[in-house]
């Protein structure tokens, strides 16, 4: 029994892991399902949004709000700066690169990381800071498995971002702009899409996303440092990736199985292989997993099967 | 001081030169170098270099080894410190190692350059090791005050010293604390898979094993980890009385307090790496009972060691973070080798170096053949009510009389 | 910088003899000219520069000539490393000649690439730079955990004390005294690092105008038109990760006699994206600009580790922000700046810079084909 109790848990913490990686990865694939660019730097803009939030939370607390008006103050704050930051990210390391060689956005990417942790670093400090716990987080027990308030609200608030973005994109004038640009852009402008403006709303959609995503990270770890973008947007890129880049369904998929394959391949890797290996090669196996379903689906699992060429 | 203004000038221009142009902001440096060792001729200049990641994950940390250093030399300024019947101004030679073993090697290289007469240095085992060689190559001596791998003074070098226990002491400690003292039965170990959690956890699994505990489970993750559910979980099947985790606070924060929240039951235990105002500070509640060791005797209980926390706190606006306090004795430590040697140069004072017995804010500092802490003194803490409080002071025959004191100390400090 | 890429370029074009006397000169003075302007610890920043020269031609051919965006590079010069090590340390006990050892740790990592390169034929641009990402963390947790239950790495703790690059009886590990002059550990593995550098770029250049070379450039290009010529696009595509796996190891066997340390830490993804960088910031498929681009990859941060701090005393009187943290910010922006500045690269490829004109078309067509 206590063997399927662990299961159990061990799945709870893959889905909780996942929809974190989930939030993350939609970020990646709506500016890549535009505009064929893997934004690098995603991963800080999560950084920037637990880091501002982290600061409005101080400020509102010492001006005696209420916790909850503290909490959705400082979620907004979050997601005003990084879509403030999206679009100047866009603005100024992407746009004039739009016709550049392939990899170029590459390396601006890479570089606005570094502004953005080193920024950071001087703004915040080095340090590890803690990240108050504004709401009660009650434990629930389920079937011998505990999962607690803040992380039934992450899975609860990946669906919803999802369900709303996949609204967005298939719902809405502006949504079809978004796929008139992603399908063909010269085509979207002559039929009156401002591309430019398309571009620039998916970049700051996409780093709203990655603002909530970072204040349920920090809400949910209880630490914030400058650091934490960098290890969570590779996971993110990972999922995006196993997903089908480009498609929101896939990011979703992506990230709640890389999630899984984490927590089951760390909780069972060492028995199942007599002890040789241990949850030391927790990310190997993820990385096989990635390789083996592209090597039989070279889009990865929900990605559309892309024409013969480069 | 026409000297300042000059030194100021070719600073100056120097800088001038370098946003002007790409190639030559090179011989600027050179300016810069020459023009800080001005002064009146009869001061000696000891220059001490110290190295640490000022950058990255470990900042905070190293930011912190380099204050310590800091701290040292210029009480030993302020103090007005004699060598050879000179009077002696120290400078600090402070670099970035980015805790990068190939950009440790190119600072140790300059801080050589620099003819920098002593190092304190480096903080991660996988920097202090590369650079030991070349330090050692060059005849500098080394003390790092936070390295612990067994590797590093094994290598063989008479130039490596450290004043801080390394992974066999005090893995062995910690091991007969849980399968002793606290009669662990069956035990968990993690660790992050880095030079020093890596090498922490093997010899507490040695020790608690010797002490007739029995290892459950031996996980890993990484120094960059924050969840830790899937490992614990698994743990959590194996019903374990204590969990040892060998890494650092960053790491120990989140895996305490996931920990709790699963609901494991196990008392939680660390090396040095988890007694740092920070673990109580991020983990709250959730830390409280937590044990983790630091090598040498309690500061406050220490001659100057509660002097030496409010300076520094009073300072740098900051709590001490782990290893500043080792830092301030390896600094005297050198210093106070060069005026038994009455004189600064490497070569002279190494010999009084490696018969050091000074009495130190973290212990007594006498050091083995290898360079090694003799019977260095570790203390084990607990989290009380939200603060580190002592609760045993083991080994350190050096120092017997003091780690008693320890012990009686302990009880009215976990009293208040 | 401008100035130094313009003068090169002239000197090309004026006499191409006259500049490579001046050049070779000026490389043999180098390590001189260095230690005494700025002394010996820059003369070690001209070795790694060398090093990772070697690194940023060898991904060169996969990035460069073949277009195949790798982003685990580094992996290779893991194992050439790790090869170096287990076979000349007292780890094992085994202290094997650096002529044999050299060879089989750049063969090990060729075995690699072809490992890395077998599966992965089928992938395309992001689909290809995850999976090679991922091999090189795979190599690099195994490197870190193979210390148990059987001690092969000696894991997290790397591997100490190991040998000397020696040929014959002459180490490079200490300074040796010739023709009246002393040559410090340092300038030995300069010159000899030199001569790997050189021997590699010559290399690169008769594979660039082989029939392999435009094979590479014709999978580049189109790979379906390449295949459709009659070009074998797995075999040659296969030779791209084996070759520049090849240098890669190689230059890892160097770095591990270099440095006499080595763990795994060294080999990290930031690393792999430091030679990416090198090879797109210096100018893809052009053997000037990686070189130009490893060059200043591995001095500007050192520079800035100089210029941030009396920079700022200069600018406000005092230092604002700690110098530390300004280095890599100025990094980063100045990979943004130059980016923006030169898409292409620095010194970017006359037969790139032509497509250049077109790319917009293709780009275009890229964003339709992957953006569903």
């Amino acid at each position: 029994m206590a063997s399927l109790e662990t299961l159990l848990q061990q799945l709870i913490n893959g889905l909780i892991q996942g929809s974190v990686y989930a939030l993350v990865a939609l970020g990646y694939t709506m500016v890549y399902g535009i505009l064929g660019l893997i934004n690098f730097a995603h991963g800080e803009v999560v950084m920037v949004g637990a880091m501002v939030a982290l600061t409005m939370t101080g400020i509102l607390t010492a001006a005696g709000l209420p916790p909850l008006v503290v909490l959705l103050l400082s979620l907004m704050a979050a997601v005003a700066v990084c879509m403030l930051l999206g679009y100047g990210m866009e603005r100024i390391a992407y746009r004039p690169l739009r016709n550049a060689p392939r990899l170029a956005p590459l390396i601006t990417a890479i570089g606005i990381s570094i502004v953005l942790q080193n920024l950071a670093m001087i703004i915040w400090g080095r340090e590890y800071h803690a990240f108050p716990a504004l709401l009660p987080n009650t434990l629930h027990t389920l079937g011998g498995a505990v999962i607690n308030d803040v992380q039934i609200v992450i899975v609860l608030v990946a669906l919803a971002m999802m369900a709303g973005l996949l609204l967005l994109v298939h719902r809405t004038r502006l949504g079809c702009a978004m796929r008139a640009v992603a399908e063909n852009p010269s085509a979207a402008t002559l039929m009156g899409v401002n591309n430019n403006a398309v571009i620039s709303i998916a970049f700051m959609v996409g780093s709203a996303l990655a603002a909530v995503a970072g204040v349920m990270v920090s809400a949910n770890y209880g630490i914030v440092h400058y650091y934490m973008g960098a290890i969570l947007g590779l996971k993110a890129f990972t999922a995006a990736v196993l997903g089908g880049i480009g498609n929101l369904r896939g990011a979703m998929l992506g990230g709640v199985l890389l999630g899984l394959i984490e927590s089951l391949g760390a909780g069972y890797i060492g028995d199942l292989s007599g002890g040789f290996f241990g949850s030391n090669y927790q990310d190997v196996f993820a990385f096989f997993v990635l390789i083996a379903v592209l090597i039989f689906r070279p889009s990865g699992l929900l990605g559309e099967r892309v024409a013969q060429r480069a | 001081m026409p000297n300042k203004q000059l030194s100021l000038l070719s600073v100056l221009l120097s800088a001038a030169v370098l946003i002007a142009c790409g190639k030559s902001e090179n011989s600027k440096s050179i300016a810069a170098t020459t023009a800080v060792a001005p002064g009146a001729e009869e001061v000696l200049v000891v220059k001490i270099g110290a190295s640490a990641p000022l950058t990255g994950p470990q900042a905070h940390i190293g930011k912190d080894n380099e204050y310590g250093t800091r701290m040292a030399i210029d009480d030993a300024n302020a103090k007005g410190v004699m060598i050879g019947g000179r009077k002696v101004r120290l400078e600090l030679f402070s670099e970035d190692d980015q805790s990068d073993p190939r950009a440790a090697t190119v600072v140790a290289q300059k801080l050589v350059d620099a003819k920098v007469n002593g190092i304190i240095g480096h903080l991660n085992s996988g920097t202090t090791i590369p650079a030991s060689r070349i330090y050692s190559d060059n005849g500098i001596p080394q003390i790092s005050p936070s390295a612990t791998a067994v590797g590093y003074t094994a290598q063989g070098f008479k130039t490596a010293f450290r004043v801080m226990a390394n992974d066999a002491q005090q893995g062995k400690v910690l091991g007969e604390f849980a399968a002793k003292n606290l009669g662990a039965k069956k035990i968990a170990v993690i660790d992050d898979r880095t030079a020093y959690g890596q090498g922490l956890a093997d010899e507490f699994v040695k020790a608690a094993q010797a002490g007739g505990a029995q290892i459950v489970a031996r996980e890993f993750t990484t120094d960059k980890a924050i969840d830790f559910s899937a490992v614990l979980t698994s743990i959590k099947g194996k019903n374990p009385d204590l969990v040892f985790f060998g890494g650092m606070d960053p790491q120990g924060v989140p895996l305490v307090r996931q920990l709790k929240a699963l609901g494991l039951p196990a008392k939680f235990m660390m090396g040095d790496g988890g007694y740092t105002p920070k673990l109580i500070e991020l983990a709250g509640a959730a830390a409280e009972g937590t044990y983790a060791s630091l090598p040498g005797v309690p500061l406050e209980q220490m001659p100057g060691g509660r002097d030496f926390s409010q300076r520094y706190e009073a300072r740098f606006k900051q709590a001490i973070q782990l290893y500043a306090p080792y830092c301030y004795d390896a600094v005297n430590v050198m210093i106070s080798a060069m005026q038994k040697a009455g004189s600064a140069e490497p070569a002279k004072y190494l010999p009084e170096l490696a018969k050091t017995e000074y009495d130190g804010v973290t212990a007594k500092i006498v050091f083995d053949d290898k360079g090694d802490l003799k019977g260095g003194a570790i203390t084990l803490y607990q989290v009380q009510q939200g603060k580190w409080q002592p609760l045993q002071t083991m080994g350190g025959q050096a120092m017997a009389g003091q780690s008693t004191d320890g012990l009686a100390g302990g009880a009215p400090a976990a009293a208040h | 910088m401008r100035n130094v890429l313009e003068q090169v370029l002239q000197c090309n074009k004026r006499n191409a003899w006259v500049a490579a006397a001046a050049l070779a000169l000026l490389l043999l003075v180098l390590p001189f000219a260095t230690d005494t302007l700025l002394g010996r610890g820059w003369v070690r920043i001209v070795d790694f520069a060398l090093l990772y020269i070697m690194l940023a031609l060898g991904l060169n051919i996969v990035v460069g000539y073949a277009g195949l965006l790798d982003l685990g590079y580094i992996a290779f010069f893991a194992v050439g490393a790790y090869c170096y090590a287990l076979l000349g340390s007292p780890l094992f006990g085994l202290h094997w000649p650096f002529w044999i050892v050299l060879p089989l740790g750049a063969l090990l990592a060729c075995f690699f690439g072809v490992l890395l390169g077998a599966p992965t034929l089928r992938l395309r641009g992001d689909y290809l730079a995850i999976v090679t990402l991922g091999f090189g963390e795979i190599i690099r947790i195994f490197l870190n955990n193979l210390n148990a239950p059987v001690n092969i790495t000696n894991g997290p703790q790397g591997i100490s004390l190991i040998d000397p690059i020696q040929i014959g009886g002459f180490s490079l590990g200490t300074a040796h005294e010739l023709f009246g002059l002393v040559f410090p550990s340092v300038y030995l593995y300069y010159y000899l690092f030199l001569a790997i550098a050189l021997l590699i770029i010559f290399a690169s250049l008769r594979l660039q105008d082989s029939r392999i070379g435009r094979a590479w450039m014709a999978i580049r290009e189109d790979e379906v038109a390449a295949h459709a010529m009659g070009i074998n696009t797995r075999n040659v595509k296969l030779l791209a990760f084996a070759m520049g796996a090849t240098f890669g190891g190689a230059a890892g066997g160097l770095f591990a006699g270099f440095q006499g340390f080595i763990s795994p830490e060294s080999f990290s993804l930031t690393e792999s994206i430091m030679v990416v960088c090198m090879v797109v910031l210096g100018g893809m498929g052009n053997i000037g600009g990686v070189v130009l681009g490893g060059v200043l990859l591995v001095v500007l941060p050192e520079i800035l580790r100089h210029g941030a701090g009396p920079a700022q005393q200069a600018l406000f009187g005092k230092t604002v922000v700690d110098p530390e943290s300004l280095r890599m910010l100025l990094f980063g922006l100045a990979l943004i700046l130059v980016m923006l500045w030169r898409p292409a690269g620095l010194w970017p490829s006359t037969q790139r810079q032509r497509e250049l004109t077109s790319a917009s078309a293709v780009r275009q067509q890229d964003a339709y084909d992957a953006g569903k």
